[in-house]
């Protein structure tokens, strides 16, 4: 296995104020014992409320964290041990944090790259190429990174993270406060990435449409524990999660009545909300509204992960 | 009037709190305020034995005047450091706009929130070194409660002449645009100016004349004189308020000429 | 597969950590260079603050003739080895005290998924041009001294003077690091290292016998801060050494930099490891 994480955890002793001078110790378990394989090639989503420790085990899979327990590999190599070794062989990408040169071109980022990862100058050249050309940056590599759009810096972003042919990609939030338009370009050029590189991808996200159009696999972690690790169509059945079809009718009629596990959750006017479950394709109930009632416009809203979470945990309680 | 007074009273208890919060960079800046007041005292020993009464002062005078300017470095940001840099860096990215349409006065917004900032290093970063020095140093500390009281009032208004020479720094960032070289002439006039190298009253007489009349001599010299009964009162006093209010009257003149500058642009 | 685990040489990592250290300071310049004027204004701001540092002694001596029974020209030659010495160290070093900062900001991360050491990364950051002009001064104000001192001069002496400069730059940047390692413990209490550094710096612009002798034992023996200048230009101007130090000691400043840095090192690497282990 490319990845492995066997009963890995991460205690961190918080010390606390509690007085003037009083100060309480406690600990932290971030990440509790977790444990899951990656293979070389696998595409997975790593999601789990803010705080359930996602980053902390990103930072011990990348070497910046040393676990405080378990066993970690990461292409046969342990992280904390062997972290420049490792750094060859990885890509990183914080979604909120740019690594590229603020006032310099952002040629001037690559070409960094370049000599600090002793890339050879032809792979070099055929990689920066090949990004440029899918994360259309042609005509942004002479501007100053300060002038690029968050959308901009974060395809330039991932570039810089793939010159040295990483075998793996860590994305912390690849997608977090861009634009649609980014966001389509940056999960179809990871999708090429996958499919033609065979790179390995693990990604952090609150976005549950990347993990949608992206992942086959999800983890999902909570207080610091894998609550989930399968396909993303049970998770939804695991959380009992319903996605909601926004119907607008031509005029205002009674509640649209289909069989099945759809129902009207909320109308407006000409507009009703439909609640089914979210493991369930749209396509049979559009046809059949579509078929039965004076249908304008539609659209589906996702399941909010965090609401997915907190249900699959409210289920966990009373089973 | 109250009304206002009170917003002015929240805006300087926000200044205070703000800085209050920084626990670990208080105690570091005590630290260091220290290690440097005794540095300055021992070279201050060493001239002064070669120079007794030098500039006016005995020993343990200069001990005291150099302790003294260890408490006030943060409290009166003499090299910098106060509200100015937050005001500048608002010019800046152009969020001053939303302040000038406050129903706030620009300058006495700014002055509270920098008052209470002095106020919290004062008892914050200045106790703590001036007393040390008052320990194991030979110090020339008045016995009257009257003279610590009228001391009270000349670091007061100490604060104010600090605060409006620093408006006038951060103000000249509508024309220059550039902030590093504003806080470096902040830092080299505030440092020379103030006596924090030596004395003002020790400098050779022709230098010495010149600094003494300057706005900075009214930020350590004026209240380290007051503190050790070496000046009359009023005049330090008229020294002081004297220079307060034409630097925060050419700030308002400024400040005017800089709102009609952002509205001609348009924000 | 190979399940060998090769550690490298300290020598080739030595190399490729100042190999990291070119290159992020190029980057460094570059930046800062592209704003041309408001970088001209800095260097000579930089140079008038300085000189202001000088300034100040020499008020001090437009009232007297000797300061602890040194004169003008003696003490010129203490502040133009330590200001040489810590301007190169500052010019090399003197952004670490910017790692709180980074720290705080999550951006310290970045640097640690880099295939190269963390200490040139965080050594290089922020490299700024505009401190040559301490090292200028610093060398002007040397020359002046090394003029107008009199001296009857040897070659140990004439040799004791780059050396004396080199071993303290290093000494400083000793400091530099041991302070950027206790940042990763207390990241709000980056003044602390000020104390050390600039603090260090001008005490030792003045002679030894102005100090009392537990603050000169302090920065002989736990602080090896004496051996930047004290005790060198004891030796050149023929003084008694501060503490009584025995004549060889002039010569020691390239060991106990050496040691210095190495104790430096070490206590980086405990910082780096402390960090890795609790994160912030």
């Amino acid at each position: 296995m490319f990845i492995e994480v066997d009963g890995v955890e991460k205690v961190f002793e918080v010390r606390r104020r509690t007085g003037f001078l009083k100060r309480e110790r406690r600990q932290v378990r971030a990440v509790d014992s977790i444990s899951f394989t990656v293979a070389r090639g696998e595409m997975v989503g790593y999601i789990g409320p803010n705080g359930a420790g996602k980053s902390t085990t990103i930072k011990m899979l990348t070497g910046i964290l040393t676990p405080s327990g378990g066993r970690l590999r990461v292409a046969g190599i342990d992280p904390s041990r062997e972290r420049r070794r490792l750094a060859h062989r990885i890509g990183v990408v914080f979604g909120q944090r740019t690594t590229l040169w603020w006032d310099l071109p952002l040629i001037d980022s690559y070409r960094l790259m370049h000599r600090m990862y002793r890339i050879p100058d032809g792979r070099y050249r055929e990689n920066l190429d090949r990004c440029v050309e899918l994360l259309e940056l042609g005509g942004l590599l002479d501007v100053p990174v300060r002038q690029l759009s968050l959308g901009q810096r974060m395809r330039g972003d991932i570039a810089a993270a793939l010159l040295h042919d990483p075998e793996v990609l860590y994305l912390d939030e690849p997608t977090i406060g861009l634009d649609v338009i980014s966001k389509a370009k940056v999960r179809e050029f990871l999708r090429e990435l996958n499919h033609d590189r065979g790179t390995t991808v693990l990604l952090t996200t609150h976005d549950l449409q990347d993990i949608e159009q992206l992942c086959s696999r999800v983890m999902v972690i909570d207080h610091g524990r894998m609550v989930y690790d399968g396909p993303l169509a049970g998770l939804h059945e695991a959380g009992g999660s319903e996605r909601i079809l926004v119907v607008d009718l031509e005029r205002e009629l009674p509640p649209i009545e289909v069989g099945g596990a759809a129902r009207v959750v909320r109308t407006e006017g000409p507009r009703q909300w439909l609640a089914f479950p979210a493991g369930e394709p749209a396509a049979g109930l559009v046809s059949q509204i579509a078929a039965d009632y004076p249908l304008v416009d539609l659209s589906v809203r996702e399941p909010d992960i965090e609401a997915v979470i907190a249900r699959m945990y409210a289920d966990k309680a009373s089973a | 009037m109250v009304g206002s007074g009170r917003l002015y009273g929240t805006v300087a208890v926000g200044g205070f709190r703000r800085y209050a919060t920084y626990r670990a960079a208080t105690a570091a800046g005590v630290f260091t305020n220290t290690v440097f007041g005794v540095i300055l005292v021992y070279t201050y020993l060493a001239l002064w034995d070669e120079r007794p009464r030098l500039g006016g002062y005995d020993q343990a005078q200069a001990v005291t005047y150099a302790w003294l300017g260890q408490a006030l470095y943060a409290t009166l940001a003499i090299q910098g450091g106060g509200a100015e840099k937050e005001l500048m860096s608002r010019i800046r990215t152009g969020e001053i706009a939303v302040d000038l349409y406050r129903p706030a006065d620009l300058q006495l917004w700014w002055l509270a929130g920098d008052l209470g900032r002095s106020v919290f290093q004062l008892l914050g970063r200045g106790v703590i070194p001036f007393t040390f020095g008052a320990v194991f140093f030979t110090m020339a500390l008045p016995r009257s409660a009257a003279t610590w009281a009228a001391f009270v009032v000349a670091v007061a208004l100490a604060m104010v002449v600090s605060f409006a020479i620093r408006y006038l720094a951060a103000l000249a960032m509508f024309w220059l645009m550039d902030d590093r070289g504003i806080n470096q002439t902040v830092m080299i006039a505030g440092v020379f100016c103030s006596g924090m190298v030596l004395p003002l009253n020790a400098f050779p007489e022709e230098i010495g004349s010149v600094v003494r009349a300057l706005p900075w001599a009214a930020q350590l010299q004026v209240p380290a004189d007051v503190l050790m009964g070496e000046t009359s009162l009023w005049t330090a006093y008229a020294f002081q308020a004297g220079w307060a209010v034409a630097l925060l009257a050419l700030g308002r003149l400024l400040q005017a000429a800089a709102t009609r500058r952002v509205v001609v642009q348009g924000g | 597969m190979r399940r060998v685990v090769v550690r490298r040489a300290e020598p080739a990592r030595l190399g490729e950590g100042l190999r990291a250290y070119r290159l992020i300071a190029g980057m460094w310049i570059r930046s800062t260079t592209a704003y041309r004027t408001s970088f001209a204004l800095t260097v000579v701001g930089n140079l008038l603050i300085t000189v202001l540092d000088f300034v100040g002694i020499l008020l001090m001596f437009s009232q007297v003739d000797t300061l602890g029974g040194w004169t003008l020209p003696e003490v010129a030659l203490l502040y133009g080895l330590v200001a040489t010495a810590f301007g190169l160290a500052d010019l090399l070093l003197g952004s670490m005290d910017a790692l709180g900062a980074r720290i705080r900001d999550g951006s310290f991360d970045t640097l640690l998924v880099r295939p190269v050491p963390v200490l040139a990364q965080v050594g290089a950051d922020r490299f700024a041009l505009r401190r040559l002009g301490r090292i200028t001064q610093g060398t002007l104000v040397l020359c002046w001294a090394l003029l107008t001192v009199e001296v009857s001069w040897t070659a140990a002496k004439v040799l004791l003077v780059p050396v004396a400069v080199v071993s303290g730059a290093v000494i400083f940047g000793a400091v530099f690091v041991g302070g950027a390692a206790f940042q990763i413990v207390a990241q709000d209490a980056a003044e602390v290292q000020n104390a050390f550094t600039y603090g260090g710096s001008t005490l030792l612009q003045y002679p030894p016998t102005v100090f009392g002798t537990e603050l000169v034992r302090g920065v002989t023996y736990m602080l090896p801060l004496a051996f930047v200048n004290w005790v060198p230009a004891a030796y050149v101007l023929g003084r008694p050494y501060p503490l009584g130090l025995p004549e060889w000691a002039a010569f020691a400043p390239p060991l106990v930099a050496a040691g210095f840095a190495v104790a430096a090192g070490l206590v980086w690497r405990a910082g780096l490891r402390a960090y890795r282990s609790t994160g912030s």
